[in-house]
């Protein structure tokens, strides 16, 4: 009755439902945790917190950056703003200069090393209890810090991570990303509500110090240091949590290539940190993170990229014999097929689960919109999300692959 | 430290989806079962027509050719042609249901076949027929092209009366057609137009010159581009 390529799509379905399934139990279970808090805090303490920003060639987005953390409302006296210069051959170090004159500012300047390297000179300065990056490209929320700090109030929470939003979007691929990162901001809540984080992204994650001067510093790994970081902590069972109600602001790749260069980057990062980490895989000792959210990340590969697969061959097959058929007719412009008779839907089961999973996937961006937004108009951005990814995705997770299996590291931009 | 796993929650997980994927499952079935009942019903109304204009002829004998239409019949089959084709891609074609489904439909075919064939002669239709033998194995390579070939002369000429039937199937009418016109499994496509075997694939232009010259006068000039 099945065929392999039947089956292998049923198990792929499966564990697609399961996944979104998953996520929405938990969401469920925990609704309580993914309120947003609204306005200032009163927290019982105010951590001393360094925030360090690593820039190369940030000339246009470095001056709002550091406006966006001298705006935090946190107090003064607890705050420490690191900038490094990371060997930038445009006007960004004379930027930075103009911030020398608050007190909270330092300034580092080096020759260009990569960003982990940029992060680690100024960690060699740090002397506070707290300690976190932004990127240079990335804006913070004002209420940002004292939400993600008040993670820390738990004696056990070694790292938090905000919610990341596009930054004024425009354009096509830019608001695709919008969508993205809003479904990102319900996954990584459930991710961190399980322990399943695997990524402090760059944009404003916030550490103890203490994992540093316990665990080292930042390592190259593959241009993804946010991703080793967070693999190197859940080795060594620290507690990674997720503050969803903490916004920071990153300005994304405008072009199809940019965004492939980024995705890239990442994807070919999170399978070799993975392969660096393996241990980790399928070991209960390490929590949901090794039987649940590392396998759903490389089942998310293997899925698309066999869905991508199975479209190319039925539009291939389609073509070929739309060829055959013009070769052999000719063109035969007849539309009597446009009176479309209810018959001809497809109602097999896999095209009803596969409605199903879109269905889940589009559940998941409607809440992570309304954990942000508060609200959820339907909008046309979903079908550009969903149709944008599903034609270009495949090409960076593919690259991604081969890179990996060939062992060639992409380059950052 | 690492959250400890909660496996109940996992095993629930599992049962959801499960139950999601059966309830998939049955939704499609049930579907697909109404889409067969409404093939079913077709062949009905087919085989009512056929009994019905068999019946009429007989009680008429020769007298009278009035009343016997043979344009809606033919829709009838081609929508049933149309359907069948359908599920069978998208259902499963190795169902029991619709190879009986298919069995029917060729019954019908051939009875549609002989009585308008009588009918032709009897009350001067001006009516060509073709047989087209086809099969779903790997060695009818042409059959695909063969297919488009008729279905554009089916268009072009509504009044052209084609019924194809699966080579392989097994049907004692069937087999006795087969023997009857010494069709051979190689090569398919095989086609009987106006009673004269033509084995191997014909193109538009080919069977154009082998049906009637009234037929050609009936083309819908506006199909063709």
């Amino acid at each position: 009755m099945f065929g392999i390529s039947s089956i292998i799509l049923y198990l792929l379905l499966f564990v697609a439902v399961y996944v979104q399934i998953f996520f929405l139990i938990t969401f469920i279970e925990r609704r309580k945790e993914t309120y947003r808090r609204q306005g200032k805090l009163n927290l019982k303490k105010y951590f001393s917190t360094t925030i360090i920003v690593a820039c190369w060639n940030e000339e246009k987005t470095i001056s709002g950056t550091i406006k966006s953390l001298l705006n935090l409302s946190y107090p003064k006296d607890k705050l420490k703003i690191f900038i490094v210069d990371d060997g930038s051959t445009d006007h960004t170090w004379k930027i930075m200069k103009k911030f020398e004159k608050y007190f909270q500012v330092k300034i580092f300047q080096k020759e260009n090393g990569g960003k982990h390297t940029a992060l680690n000179l100024a960690l060699d300065y740090v002397d506070t209890e707290l300690v976190g990056c932004l990127d240079a490209d990335s804006f913070v929320d004002q209420y940002a810090l004292e939400r993600i700090t008040s993670y820390f109030e738990d004696q056990e929470t070694m790292a938090v991570s905000p919610s990341i939003i596009i930054h004024k979007p425009k354009g096509l691929i830019q608001i695709t990303q919008e969508i993205e990162y809003y479904m990102a901001v319900f996954i990584k809540k459930m991710l961190g509500l399980i322990g399943g984080i695997y990524v402090t992204p760059g944009p404003f994650s916030i550490y103890r110090k203490k994992v540093f001067d316990t665990l080292g510093k930042f390592r190259p790994a593959y241009n993804t240091e946010d991703m080793e970081i967070a693999f190197r902590m859940q080795s060594n069972h620290y507690k990674i949590n997720q503050c969803h109600d903490a916004y920071v602001y990153t300005v994304a790749p405008h072009s199809v290539r940019g965004l492939y260069k980024q995705r890239l980057r990442w994807i070919y990062g999170f399978l070799n940190n993975t392969i660096d980490y393996r241990k980790i895989l399928f070991n209960p000792k390490y929590g949901n993170l090794s039987v649940f959210s590392i396998p759903a990340g490389v089942f998310s590969i293997i899925a698309f990229l066999y869905v991508f697969a199975m479209l190319v061959y039925n539009f291939l097959n389609f073509m070929i014999n739309k060829l055959i058929q013009v070769n052999t007719v000719g063109v035969n412009l007849n539309f009597e097929n446009l009176n479309y008779d209810l018959f001809f839907i497809n109602t097999q089961s896999t095209a009803l689960l596969i409605i199903l999973t879109y269905f889940l996937i589009i559940t998941s961006i409607v809440i992570g919109t309304r954990m942000y937004k508060g609200r959820f108009s339907v909008s046309v951005r979903i079908i550009y999300f969903i149709i944008t990814y599903s034609l270009i995705a495949p090409f960076w997770l593919l690259r991604a692959v081969y890179n990996t299996i060939v062992k060639k590291q992409p380059s950052w931009r | 430290m690492n959250q400890k796993i909660d496996w109940k929650k996992y095993i629930i997980v599992f049962f959801i989806t499960l139950f999601l994927f059966i309830l998939g499952f049955f939704i499609s079935n049930s579907i697909n079962g109404q889409k067969l009942e409404q093939l079913k019903s077709i062949q009905d109304t087919i085989a009512i027509d056929i009994l019905s204009s068999e019946i009429q002829f007989s009680l008429m004998g020769e007298l009278s050719c009035k009343g016997l239409d043979d344009s809606l019949l033919s829709q009838e089959l081609n929508e049933l042609a149309r359907k069948l084709e359908f599920s069978e891609s998208n259902i499963d074609a190795s169902s029991d249901e619709i190879i009986s489904i298919r069995k029917y439909y060729s019954l019908l075919e051939i009875k549609d076949y002989l009585l308008m064939k009588q009918l032709s002669k009897r009350c001067d239709f001006k009516s060509d027929f073709v047989l087209y033998f086809y099969s779903n194995e790997s060695n009818c390579g042409d059959c695909t092209r063969q297919g488009y070939v008729l279905t554009t002369l089916r268009k072009k000429y509504p009044t052209l009366r084609v019924y194809s039937f699966d080579y392989n199937l097994s049907l004692s009418p069937l087999q006795s057609l087969i023997s009857i016109y010494k069709i051979q499994e190689d090569p398919l496509p095989a086609l009987v137009i106006n009673e004269e075997l033509h084995t191997g694939f014909q193109s538009v232009e080919t069977i154009e010159s082998l049906i009637s010259p009234e037929l050609l006068e009936t083309a819908e000039e506006d199909l063709e581009m």
